[in-house]
């Protein structure tokens, strides 16, 4: 391998490690604040893909048949973003209400196993959805693939646009934690929920605003995945879904940076290790993560919770 | 006028429950062999009761880490791989039997209890995770170790990597699933109703405090994955040799979720709710097939097949939602309780 094929690899991690990473972010604020693995998240991020596929096919050329091809691009981009979030945070706040919130005082477990059930109702309604069916859809190339050298290394412009997207919607979850009313509210339910309640904030609605988040960057990352991985169906969520998972453990589940961290991390072994053999790629994620649960359990930037008995 | 020793043997071996259980079970044996042999049942529900059983095997041997010892396994169909992959590796590409004599099925027997040592030493090995890691954690190692395996077994040329494991000779019949399965239940019944079984218990209701008493917990968790993982060899070695195919893609965690569904529908801690989930799953997953079937035939419009999978589905969210603990809770038949048992009640 050499130095240009590595650079390279960079770059492909850096865009597969974005995706991730807003997948990855949903799944670290749900299990920061009410501690499930809500393993339908990969399904929300199918949702996604297929809501900006559906606003394509709908409204793709005609709309904005007036203006020049580049400016009602840059729009329906726009849009679709705007769709695709829109789309995986309802579902999120829907899976919530019904599957979740029920179960909100019984043994954890229970909860885990509705959200695999959750999990496969959707992949499997989907794929029974006449208008959506089994198959796998090629996604449109709204965007023209333009590539740019780098050295021997090539970049193109969807990779501009994955990690652009990804990094700003991470600049604005950053902003929204640190600096608002609800991301106050939202550390302080997942640094200690009872005592939360007694300072008069609204759990239920705190959790609902995470939901929402959590699946409205699932749903953007559907769309930056069907855009450069150009080929969706109704199972597409759940390996990225649990890559992404791994991710989070692997920056220390409940920590937002330890995401982001985790997941670029993941990407670029992954890309790596299919460079030297596809199938290896597959279990190079797992292996990582059991390596990293045997050393350092918490993750990377996770802090060690000691028992309470 | 009472004869000691017919008394003796009486009270000792005829009115056990578990005597009841053997007696009834192989009645119910011989019975379902009679409805085949005059075809009242078909193959089709033959093999149906064939896989069910199977996924008996499979969800006893899972509830005893899930249900009895509180440990949280998610990759149960990895064991199954490892036992179907090492079974059907002896029986079809080393030794080349087919099912055609006494002295094959006993090296076939013998090639299922291969695989279930392998997949108890890996049992072994993914229990060092459990010692360190708990709930959530654990059940991602494991998780991730069942995708390994699979990734593992889509790497081997030998075993057909990605074209998976083809011409596995039949020899799983309908007998031999049914002992086996009786004999998981028996097994697992007897370590839950023992000091061991006492000490499992012990761990999944509070580890610290079992701990405190002297209960030596690491040995305790590990051995337990150990006998779930051996079990669930033997069920995988069943299953290769009853589809008569071994593909990577027939022990995804897709199935291991199934398994786990059925531990959970049924009752964590209640081997007859696994039982009884296994086959009222495995039966209303091919009732909904054939059902969906028909319905397609009367309305003139292909109902995708997929659609069983989304009621499966929901029946799965339902039952979490409004009958957490399973159908049976942790409640047992009585006839899988040991007499020495009603004292408590």
């Amino acid at each position: 391998m050499n130095l240009d094929t590595i650079l390279q690899q960079i770059f492909n991690g850096l865009q597969l490690g974005s995706i991730y990473a807003l997948i990855a972010l949903g799944y670290t604020m749900v299990y920061g604040i009410i501690r499930l693995i809500n393993f339908a998240h990969g399904d929300f991020y199918m949702i996604g893909a297929y809501a900006s596929y559906g606003l394509f096919s709908a409204i793709g050329a005609t709309l904005f048949f007036g203006l020049p091809a580049n400016q009602a691009t840059i729009i329906m981009f726009i849009i679709s973003i705007l769709g695709s979030m829109a789309a995986g945070g309802a579902i999120a706040i829907i899976a919530n209400q019904f599957a979740y919130k029920p179960l909100r005082n019984k043994p954890r477990l229970s909860a885990l196993i509705t959200a695999m059930g959750v999990s496969m109702f959707l992949e499997y309604f989907f794929s029974a959805l006449p208008v959506i069916g089994p198959s796998y859809r090629g996604f449109p190339e709204i965007i023209k693939k333009q590539l740019f050298p780098i050295g021997n290394a090539v970049i193109s412009n969807y990779f501009l646009i994955d990690v652009g997207v990804a990094v700003s919607l991470m600049i604005l979850l950053t902003l929204i934690v640190k600096y608002t009313k609800i991301g106050k509210a939202m550390r302080a339910v997942s640094l200690d929920k009872d005592a939360a309640k007694l300072m008069g904030i609204n759990i239920e609605s705190v959790i609902t605003v995470t939901f929402l988040i959590g699946g409205a960057f699932a749903g953007v990352a559907g769309l930056l995945a069907g855009l450069t991985y150009p080929r969706i169906y109704p199972y597409m969520g759940i390996l990225p879904g649990l890559k992404a998972f791994v991710a989070a453990v692997l920056g220390g589940i409940g920590n937002i940076p330890g995401a982001v961290l985790g997941s670029y991390i993941m990407g670029i072994a992954e890309t790596f290790a299919t460079a030297i053999n596809s199938l290896i790629g597959e279990g190079i994620a797992f292996a990582i993560l059991i390596i990293v649960l045997l050393v350092r359990p918490q993750g990377l930037l996770g802090e060690k919770i000691a028992d309470k008995v | 006028m009472k004869i000691p020793i017919i008394d003796f043997i009486y009270k000792k071996f005829i009115k056990r429950r578990m005597t009841i259980f053997i007696v009834g079970a192989l009645l119910v044996m011989f019975l379902i062999i009679l409805l085949q042999k005059y075809n009242i049942l078909n193959a089709y529900i033959i093999q149906i009761i064939n896989v069910s059983l199977v996924y008996v095997i499979l969800a006893v041997s899972l509830n005893l880490i899930n249900g009895f010892t509180g440990q949280f396994s998610i990759g149960h169909m990895g064991f199954a791989a490892v036992g179907a992959y090492v079974s059907a590796t002896i029986t079809t590409l080393v030794l080349k039997i087919t099912p055609n004599s006494f002295s094959h099925y006993l090296i076939f027997i013998l090639s299922l209890i291969a695989g279930g040592i392998v997949a108890a030493i890996l049992g072994f090995i993914i229990g060092f995770p459990s010692l360190r890691l708990k709930g959530d954690y654990l059940a991602i190692v494991t998780l991730g170790f069942g995708e390994i395996i699979r990734t593992i077994l889509n790497n081997i040329d030998y075993v057909g990597g990605p074209r998976g494991l083809l011409g596995i000779p039949k020899f799983s019949t309908f007998p031999i699933i049914f002992v086996i399965a009786i004999l998981t239940i028996i097994i697992i019944r007897n370590i839950v109703y023992s000091t061991h079984g006492r000490a499992l218990l012990s761990i999944r209701e509070n580890e610290v405090a079992s701990e405190l008493v002297g209960i030596n917990t690491t040995k305790y968790k590990i051995l337990s994955f150990v006998i779930g993982a051996f079990f669930a060899g033997i069920g995988g070695g069943l299953l290769a040799h009853l589809v008569q195919i071994a593909h990577p893609t027939q022990f995804g965690f897709m199935y291991s979720f199934l398994i786990l569904i059925m531990v959970y529908a049924g009752g964590m801690g209640s081997i007859s709710g696994s039982v009884i989930a296994a086959f009222g799953l495995t039966f209303l997953s091919e009732g909904l097939r054939v059902g969906l079937y028909s319905l397609s035939n009367l309305l003139k419009f292909t109902v995708g097949d997929q659609w069983r999978m989304v009621i499966y589905s929901l029946l799965l969210i339902f039952i979490m939602l409004f009958k957490t603990e399973g159908l049976m809770g942790m409640k047992e038949i009585k006839v899988l309780i040991p007499e020495e048992e009603d004292i408590h009640e």
